[in-house]
C-alpha cells in the first residue's frame, strides 16, 4: 500500500571556509564569508525559450530539487537575481531583449548557459537564430546537451556556486572585469 | 466540386476580363488562377466584389521563387465562407522589379502577410501602409529565402569543411 517514506536524516551544512579556530573564535578571509554566503543564496533568473527549459522545470521541481543548493527562489526580475540562466534557442530579434536582461542585473552575476542552442546556436545554424549567447554577453558555465537532463543543469549551477565561492571580492572592480565587459559594449 | 468552381469562377473572369488570365487549372483537384501582374490588383477586387463570387475572406498570402531564380512569384488563397469555396490566385514577375500593387485596400488583413513577404522574399507591395520588416530583425539586409542568399548564419567560423570532411 502506497510508497515507503523514506526519511533522510542525514543532513549537512555547508563547509566552513579555512580559517583559525580556537574556543571562541574563528578568524578567517571576509572573502571566503562573503563567497560562502552568495555561493548558497543564489537567486536564478530563468530565461528559458525552449526545450531546456523544460528540463529546467523538472530541476526546479521535487525530483531533482534546485532547492537544495539555495537556490529555490526565482527571480523574475533581473535587479535581485545572481544567476542568469539562459535555456533554450535565442533569436537573433531576442538577442537585444536578453542583453538588457543581462545589463539590468545588479552586480556580482552570473551566467549559465543550458544547452546547445544558447551556448553554440545547436542546430539551428541559420539566418534567424543568434550563434550562441556568448556573442552579445560573458558566460560563466554552458552546459551541453540537447537538451541537458536536470542532472547536468545541476552540475553547472555547482560550478557557478564554487565560482562564487572562490571569487575575489575586488574582481568585479577590476579593470580586467571592465575590460571583459567592455569587449561585449556594456558600458 | 473542385471542377465546378473551377468552371465558374473561369467563365465570371473571362466575362469580365479579356486578357490577364494566363492559366485556370486544377492541381490536386484544387482550383488555380494564373493572373498577369498587371490586372492582379483588379482581379483580385473583381473576386472580391462581385456578389455571385464573393471572394471575402484573404485565407493566406505568401510568396515564392521560381526553380530557375529569374521569378518571384506571390499567391493568394481566397474563400468565399458562404459557399465555401476556395481558389487559389498566383501571379509571376521577373526578379530585376519585383513590385506589385498592395491588397490591403481590398483586404485589411493582407496587411501583415504582405509584410511578411517583403521581409522573406523582398517583394514590393505598392501601396502599402507599412512596408517594413515583421519577423526578421530590422538590420537584417537580405531576403533569407531568396536561393541567391545562404540558409546559414554567416558569422560561425568554427564549421570549417575540414571539421566535417569536405
Amino acid at each position: 500500500m502506497g510508497k515507503e517514506i523514506i526519511k533522510r536524516t542525514k543532513l549537512e551544512i555547508a563547509k566552513s571556509p579555512e580559517g583559525l579556530e580556537g574556543p571562541g573564535f574563528f578568524a578567517t578571509k571576509l572573502d571566503s564569508v562573503i563567497g560562502l554566503a552568495r555561493a548558497n543564496s543564489l537567486w536564478p533568473l530563468p530565461f528559458a525559450t525552449s526545450c531546456c527549459g523544460i528540463e529546467f522545470m523538472a530541476t526546479m521541481a521535487s525530483d531533482y530539487d534546485l532547492a537544495r543548493f539555495g537556490a529555490e527562489r526565482l527571480s523574475f526580475s533581473p535587479r535581485q537575481a545572481d544567476m542568469l540562466m539562459v535555456m533554450g534557442t535565442i533569436a537573433k530579434k531576442m538577442g537585444p531583449t536578453l542583453r538588457q536582461v543581462y545589463e539590468q542585473m545588479a552586480e556580482p552575476k552570473w551566467v549559465l548557459s543550458v544547452g546547445a542552442c544558447a551556448s553554440s546556436g545547436g542546430i539551428f545554424d541559420t539566418y534567424s537564430v543568434l550563434q550562441g549567447i556568448d556573442r552579445i554577453i560573458p558566460v560563466d558555465v554552458y552546459v551541453p546537451g540537447c537538451p541537458p537532463r536536470p542532472e547536468q543543469i545541476l552540475e553547472g549551477v555547482m560550478k557557478i556556486q564554487e565560482l562564487a565561492k572562490n571569487e575575489s571580492l575586488r574582481r568585479r572592480d577590476s579593470s580586467e572585469y571592465k575590460k571583459l565587459l567592455n569587449s561585449y559594449g556594456i558600458e | 466540386m473542385s471542377q465546378e468552381i473551377l468552371d465558374k469562377v473561369n467563365a465570371k473572369l473571362k466575362e469580365k476580363f479579356e486578357s490577364g488570365i494566363e492559366h485556370a487549372e486544377l492541381p490536386y483537384d484544387f482550383a488555380t488562377f494564373t493572373v498577369s501582374k498587371e490586372k492582379i490588383h483588379e482581379v483580385l477586387s473583381f473576386l472580391k466584389s462581385d456578389p455571385d463570387l464573393n471572394f471575402h475572406f484573404l485565407t493566406d498570402l505568401t510568396g515564392f521563387q521560381t526553380e530557375d531564380e529569374k521569378h518571384l512569384g506571390v499567391i493568394y488563397h481566397l474563400h468565399n465562407m458562404v459557399k465555401n469555396m476556395r481558389i487559389r490566385v498566383k501571379t509571376f514577375f521577373p526578379m530585376s522589379n519585383p513590385e506589385i500593387p498592395s491588397a490591403v485596400d481590398i483586404w485589411a488583413g493582407a496587411n501583415w502577410m504582405e509584410r511578411e513577404t517583403y521581409d522573406f522574399y523582398g517583394v514590393k507591395f505598392k501601396g502599402h501602409p507599412n512596408l517594413k520588416r515583421i519577423l526578421n530583425v530590422d538590420e537584417m539586409d537580405i531576403f533569407p529565402l531568396r536561393k541567391e542568399y545562404p540558409l546559414e548564419d554567416q558569422s560561425r567560423d568554427d564549421k570549417s569543411d575540414k571539421m566535417f570532411g569536405r
